[in-house]
């Protein structure tokens, strides 16, 4: 519901890392995005293409990687996605507890040129 | 060029939060965020709240609506100070609405419960410097929640199921709520209690009476 202004700190948190390193442009901005955090990809998507137009990140791509929310089994330790109306183990049926993941909303990196000119790539 | 960054989005409200949170700290004053649906009994429970505790704490509060002034008018009339923001749409309570809201409050030690827009959503993403959340949850609206709803429900310090007094005309499974709970929030107090008849409120107020930060 408020992706709008999550867009606006994503767009104004590159732009000033890029500005800070002297960059003329923004080629691309890396998100991670937990499932708990309920921000929808799509939603950030289609805001980002109306507010990045006369800025440094106009012809940015965003990417996104999703962390999954993960429960574990208190009795046989499996670790496991939710499924619908369950937190049980998939294994022994026992009830599993939230691990601390699936909350996370960050940049972790963006890569910018120089005056039009790529420089370095990506390292994943 | 690849520039590292790992820093998180919400990184400006939650450094407001953190300078809402300082002020609670300097005035002793414990921060209650309160979360729940719209029509959830936040309201009620607030009030009774009050009529319970405000001869023996300071209480103050804040009252988040998309629009109206509502509820702020119905909590002053227990003589508590009361500032009420309006978010115009916005579907949640930021840190930077709290701290332009403190500036019509003058903090003085004891409860300050916020009042959060009716959403069981976006209030719970958003830090506002509050001690703790409080997640409202009454029984009309199906034990489920937790399930549904987990960011805010893992965050809680308490969860308040109100509306109690409508257990024996609705199939809420209380057991399959607290397993779910259990899920997400080992520790995390429950309430089950109904602000209109005043069945299990003295728990609840009792709770109040010694939480801290």
């Amino acid at each position: 519901m408020h992706e709008l202004s999550v867009t606006q700190s994503i767009l104004d948190m590159a732009v000033e890392e890029a500005k800070k390193a002297g960059a003329s442009s923004v080629d691309k901005i890396s998100i991670v995005l937990g499932e708990l955090t309920g921000i929808a990809e799509d939603c950030v998507r289609f805001y980002f293409d109306i507010i990045k137009k006369d800025t440094l990140a106009e012809n940015a791509q965003l990417s996104f990687s999703h962390v999954p929310a993960v429960l574990k089994c208190k009795k046989c330790g499996y670790e496991f996605e939710r499924q619908t109306f369950s937190f049980t183990c998939p294994k022994c049926g026992s009830p599993g507890v939230l691990i601390d993941k699936g909350k996370e909303l960050y940049i972790d990196h963006i890569e910018v040129s120089f005056d039009g000119n790529k420089v370095g790539k990506e390292h994943t | 060029m690849e520039i590292k960054l790992v820093k998180n989005i919400l990184d400006v409200n939650d450094k407001l939060a953190e300078e809402n949170k300082t002020l609670f700290r300097e005035n002793k004053v414990t921060a209650i965020n309160i979360i729940g649906s719209p029509g959830s009994g936040k309201t009620t429970l607030l009030l009774k709240t009050i009529e319970a505790l405000k001869d023996e704490l300071n209480i103050q509060v804040i009252e988040g609506d998309i629009a109206s002034s509502i509820d702020a008018e119905t909590i002053s009339k227990k003589d508590v100070e009361v500032v009420q923001i309006n978010t115009e749409g916005e579907c949640h309570l930021d840190a930077n609405m709290i701290k332009q809201a403190l500036k019509n409050l003058d903090l003085k030690p004891g409860l300050l419960f916020v009042e959060n827009v009716g959403n069981l959503v976006c209030p719970a993403e958003f830090e506002i410097g509050e001690d703790f959340k409080v997640a409202v949850l009454s029984i009309p609206e199906g034990h489920d929640k937790p399930y549904k709803y987990p960011l805010i429900f893992s965050k809680a310090k308490a969860v308040v199921v109100t509306k109690s007094d409508l257990l024996p005309y609705i199939d809420f499974d209380m057991n399959a709520f607290r397993s779910g709970l259990a899920s997400l929030n080992q520790d995390c107090r429950v309430f089950v209690l109904s602000a209109k008849t005043g069945e299990g409120m003295q728990e609840w107020i009792d709770w109040l009476r010694q939480i801290r930060p």
